[in-house]
């Protein structure tokens, strides 16, 4: 089983991303379960979902307390609080970021990728320029990252989820797959440059 | 078909395939998804059925009471505070053996305040007279939705289907829904045996004096008391035509355990790792889960712990002054069989999360000891925030 955790903002679509890529992973075969951390919604609050990944029935009901690997839809979290919390080591931290963040020692023993998914979703229309709607291209980096799911599950998870503007989303997730960049495996304060393929770091690290 | 479905529109498809023609309801954290999804259909027109928007709960289970008193099925679903604001009507529903289905969300009482899972809702609605089912994942939700139907329409009293606040109600996962030629072949339309009815008038609930209350009563305990067969016969048929069915209780590699861990909703779920990491560790454990409450499936529990030395129950719940409601009802049941002790825990209170660790303390804590604790033993309790 894999477990994944979603931090965003509540309005930013980080709960929908989780579901949109639950579907998109059982439409490839695998059995799935996602949640939101339970509370009252408030825009702009700090949010969490969970993902889990199986080849067959989950049953525990728990909460994630040790994901193998995070996602982050707005970088300012990193200010609020430890997105790393509980994270296995060698895990995946997906950035929703312009360029590596600063301090990266914070990271050490993680490996990280970033995507200016709000930089793309502007491009599309997304959103608007203080709030632009970046999920669609976190999961396309997502698929980027992972290998999985495909972009084409991806593309039909969202064509039945998304309310609207379902060519732009798909077309977020796209660019944002083709140019998510992977770091890899940070040690110390230092890190590999972007390869140029999926998981290439991944594997060597 | 095979869909990704939150436990919420789980139970919203069943009472679509259900055809229900009556939702009444007033919206209240966590069971709010349900019936926006079910305002939804009625306006799409996707379930030919009415919602009645009402200013309160109380006036939503009148509403259903009058519906099924018109002799149509009827839903409703709420929780916690909207559930006790309920609470006269639940007793009118019952004693009116009318079949009404509501689904509850187990949510805590305030104050606190607290939105989250706690099954203090539903068992204090223990003695109005409904049937009460908990659900361990969206599946069982909308598959007990759909027997629950079938069952209160039989035995004439309302039952309440109960889901886990969030940890069913808010998560997704794949849910098998049947098409509905098959769901109406399981559950024919609703024939009341009377209802009210302008062509041929009749009265209804009118005054019982002391000699006829008291058998009205007795006719209510023979049909909870009928429930368990009832049961098994729907769900022989539930089978045949679904190739599902659940029972008034699951056993888990009960067959050689040395303690059986009893538990009630999602917890059971979790509860199943643990056994399953403790049976690697070459530990004896094996779990119970309690799907029917009321009626109590008291022969199915005394034959499902025969041989069974230690069961240890898990509640999240607590009757102040007492204790673990579960854990008593089950010594209630096992009274008199010798064999089994009961050993009763209390956590998971107001959303506090059930993990297999803790399900791995209570089982160690219960294989250890001599004789059980007089009262209940809290798990997963803070320190710091304890009074000394």
């Amino acid at each position: 089983m894999e477990e994944f955790r979603f931090h965003g903002r509540g309005g930013q679509g980080t709960v929908l991303a989780s579901i949109t890529l639950a579907k998109a992973f059982f439409e490839a075969g695998y059995w799935v379960q996602t949640f939101p951390v339970f509370g009252s919604e408030r825009r702009g609050a700090p949010v969490e979902a969970y993902l889990r990944l199986d080849k067959s029935k989950i049953y525990i009901r728990s909460q994630v307390y040790t994901p193998d690997h995070v996602v982050v839809q707005d970088a300012e979290l990193l200010r609020l609080m430890d997105v790393t919390r509980g994270l296995k080591k060698g895990g995946w931290i997906l950035l929703n970021a312009p360029s590596l963040p600063d301090q990266l020692q914070q990271f050490d023993g993680f490996r990280i990728a970033c995507i200016d998914a709000s930089r793309i979703a502007l491009e599309l229309g997304l959103g608007s320029r203080t709030q632009p709607i970046t999920n669609t291209s976190m999961m396309g980096a997502f698929s980027r990252v992972f290998d999985k799911p495909s972009l084409e599950h991806i593309a039909s998870a969202i064509a039945a989820e998304m309310p609207a503007k379902i060519a732009e989303n798909v077309a977020a997730s796209r660019a944002a797959y083709d140019r998510a960049m992977i770091y890899g495996m940070v040690s110390g304060a230092s890190v590999f440059h972007p390869s140029s393929s999926p998981m290439e770091e991944g594997q060597d690290a | 078909m095979m869909k990704v479905l939150e436990g919420s529109q789980a139970v919203a498809e069943a009472v679509r395939l259900a055809r229900v023609k009556v939702v009444s309801a007033y919206p209240i954290t966590p069971q709010t998804h349900i019936v926006e999804e079910l305002a939804r259909y009625c306006a799409e027109g996707s379930l030919d059925g009415r919602f009645i928007c009402v200013e309160s709960e109380h006036s939503a289970m009148a509403s259903v009471i009058g519906s099924a008193a018109g002799g149509v099925r009827s839903f409703t679903a709420s929780s916690s505070h909207g559930l006790a604001y309920m609470h006269e009507m639940l007793h009118w529903a019952a004693g009116a053996r009318l079949p009404i289905v509501m689904v509850d969300v187990n949510r805590a009482l305030g104050p606190g305040w607290n939105l989250w899972m706690d099954q203090s809702d539903s068992l204090s609605q223990r003695d109005t007279g409904w049937m009460q089912f908990y659900c361990a994942d969206g599946q069982e939700a909308l598959d007990t939705t759909l027997q629950a139907f079938r069952l209160a329409e039989m035995v004439h009293l309302p039952a309440m289907v109960n889901l886990d606040a969030f940890f069913l109600s808010h998560t997704y996962e794949p849910v098998e829904v049947p098409d509905a030629q098959t769901v109406d072949a399981f559950l024919p339309p609703y024939e009341p045996p009377f209802k009210m009815d302008q062509g041929h008038p009749l009265g209804l609930c009118g005054v019982a004096p002391p000699g006829v209350y008291m058998e009205m009563r007795r006719n209510m305990q023979m049909a909870m008391d009928s429930v368990p067969d009832l049961l098994d016969q729907i769900e022989d048929d539930f089978f045949i035509r679904f190739g599902r069915r659940y029972g008034s209780l699951e056993t888990y590699r009960c067959a050689d355990a040395d303690v059986v861990v009893v538990t009630t909703g999602t917890a059971s779920g979790t509860a199943r790792v643990a056994v399953d990491q403790l049976r690697e560790q070459g530990e004896k454990a094996g779990l119970l889960r309690l799907r029917l409450f009321r009626p109590f499936p008291s022969r199915a529990v005394r034959q499902a712990l025969e041989k069974i030395e230690k069961a240890a129950v898990l509640d999240r719940n607590c009757s102040f002054g007492s204790g673990g409601i579960f854990a008593n009802e089950l010594k209630a049941a096992l009274h008199g069989k010798g064999g089994t002790a009961v050993y009763s825990y209390i956590s998971g209170l107001g959303g506090r999360d059930i993990t297999v660790d803790l399900i791995k303390e209570l089982y160690t804590k219960t294989r250890d000891a001599d004789r059980p604790d007089s009262e209940s033993v809290w798990l997963g309790l803070k320190e710091e925030l304890m009074l000394r």
